[in-house]
């Protein structure tokens, strides 16, 4: 194994042979997670807001959503919306059924941990932001949104991992994305070790470039102390 | 001054569960005047305050804000509940000082103070900010523009949360304790704030336990007790002739202070 020479069979050749298939498989993991990302934001804000400020019926509403969503397996969810969805007539194509099934997952976690940060927040930002007259949307959008924000931002790189990880899950139902593109490559070549390696490899550089731009972000929003 | 007071509370009355934590206030303000409430913790000074400004909603008897019932109106004989906008509009009109300053942490001293001339009062950005520097400089805080709210010690906190509350040129404003969070040393600086705020003619609403202040500043003291008005009158009339044996007690802890006149 690892022999850099460029024969038939050796992880170098091969790799290249099979570069346009990983690519797209990268390109596929990247895009539902993106995705998958940016619904859940923002939805889950919405619903993160509603949990903490909503008509009571509002937020038993959301309240049981995200509670039966975090205790469902993402790969039931993605059974579920996929095959599930199909039962009743509607057919989606597996990549959104994935991604809409990532999201319904994600978005919970983005609510739940959007009201924690909102809680977090002292009751007296939001005095002062009534004080000065600012109404109800306003005192959200400057006040309190920024503060939960800061706070909220390492649960939600979190979250944003989680996703990641969590698209390996829609190769089950043939979304090819990086996992299943690598298997694929793997059935013709045989290089079991050296491709799940570089899979592996790719995840990790996703991840951590996720993880940075998280740090990052928290660099830029360090003035929020108390 | 006019005839009609700018604040005038009647028989407001106030609950948190079984405990009525206001008894029937009766209170007025008129324009320019400087009004202070003192008494003992849980006498409602804090809850009163609050109520004008709406973060409390009183469940009895009026609060009025040049003659406009706050928080409510009257429709067909009943209490109609104003809308979020009305509501915002009223407090618009109120300025607030808070014992814990609550300054805004992810906005610099200035952008606390033009958030409200921009988002409420519909001001420009270039205009806003000259009315921020302009009110930043009369607290002495001219060279803290720029510097968050970590960044500046509590009293300097306090005086930015004044700028911020009285930039907006509410007609009446009101201090909840603004110097009890503070280390002693810096009580001063916030107190001077206050009085010169007095002295221009500002109308104030002050909640506070700095007799020294309140006696020298204030042109009306009304005395709580228990959810109720004990005793009011001038400076001169509360703090000399205490009518009745709580505020003797009450003041004879500020008695060292007071020069041993309330003993």
């Amino acid at each position: 194994m690892f022999d850099t020479s460029m024969q038939p069979g050796t992880f170098l050749f091969e790799a290249w042979q099979a570069r346009w298939s990983l690519m797209s498989g990268l390109g596929v993991t990247m895009s539902s997670s993106v995705l998958t990302i940016i619904i859940a934001t923002i939805i889950g804000t919405i619903f993160g807001v509603a949990l903490s400020y909503g008509w009571w019926w509002l937020r038993a509403l959301i309240r049981l959503y995200v509670d039966l969503l975090r205790g469902i397996p993402v790969l039931v969810l993605i059974l579920f919306t996929y095959y599930g969805l199909a039962l009743f007539g509607i057919n989606v194509p597996a990549f959104w059924a994935g991604v809409i099934a990532l999201s319904a997952f994600a978005t919970a976690h983005v609510a739940e941990n959007l009201r924690g940060a909102v809680q977090s927040v002292p009751a007296g930002q939001m005095e002062a932001a009534k004080a000065i007259g600012l109404r109800f949307g306003q005192r959200l959008r400057y006040v309190i949104v920024p503060q939960a924000f800061r706070r909220m931002l390492p649960p939600w790189v979190n979250t944003g991992l989680e996703v990641v990880k969590g698209t390996t899950l829609l190769s089950v139902i043939g979304v090819v994305e990086l996992l299943l593109s690598t298997q694929q490559v793997v059935a013709r070549n045989y290089l079991i070790i050296d491709f799940y390696l570089l899979a592996t490899v790719m995840y990790l550089v996703i991840n951590l470039i996720i993880a940075q731009l998280g740090a990052l972000l928290e660099r830029r929003f360090s003035y929020l102390r108390y | 001054m006019s005839d009609q007071p700018l604040l005038q509370a009647r028989g407001v009355r106030k609950s948190f569960g079984k405990t009525e934590v206001l008894k029937g206030i009766d209170l007025e303000v008129r324009q320019g005047q400087v009004v202070s409430l003192i008494g003992a913790s849980g006498s409602g000074k804090t809850t009163f305050l609050r109520c004008v400004n709406l973060l409390e909603e009183h469940d009895g008897g009026e609060i009025l804000l040049d003659g406009d019932p706050v928080g409510y109106r009257m429709e067909g004989g009943r209490r109609r509940r104003l809308s979020e906008a009305r509501v915002s509009a009223q407090r618009a009109r109120i300025g607030m000082v808070f014992q814990q300053f609550n300054l805004f942490p992810h906005l610099t001293a200035e952008e606390n103070v033009m958030l409200g001339l921009t988002k409420v009062l519909g001001k420009g950005r270039a205009e806003a900010r000259e009315i921020a520097s302009g009110w930043l400089a009369r607290v002495g805080l001219a060279e803290r523009r720029a510097h968050y709210p970590y960044q500046l010690s509590g009293g300097q906190q306090q005086r930015v949360a004044m700028a911020r509350a009285v930039a907006m040129e509410p007609r009446l404003l009101l201090f909840d304790e603004v110097t009890s969070a503070l280390d002693p040393e810096l009580v001063a600086e916030v107190l001077g704030v206050m009085q010169d705020l007095a002295a221009s003619g500002q109308t104030m609403l002050v909640v506070s336990h700095e007799m020294l202040f309140v006696r020298e500043v204030s042109h009306h003291v009304v005395f709580m007790d228990q959810g109720r008005v004990a005793q009011e009158g001038t400076p001169a009339e509360v703090f000399e002739n205490p009518a009745s044996e709580r505020l003797r007690s009450f003041l004879g802890r500020f008695h060292g202070l007071l020069g041993g006149r309330a003993e």
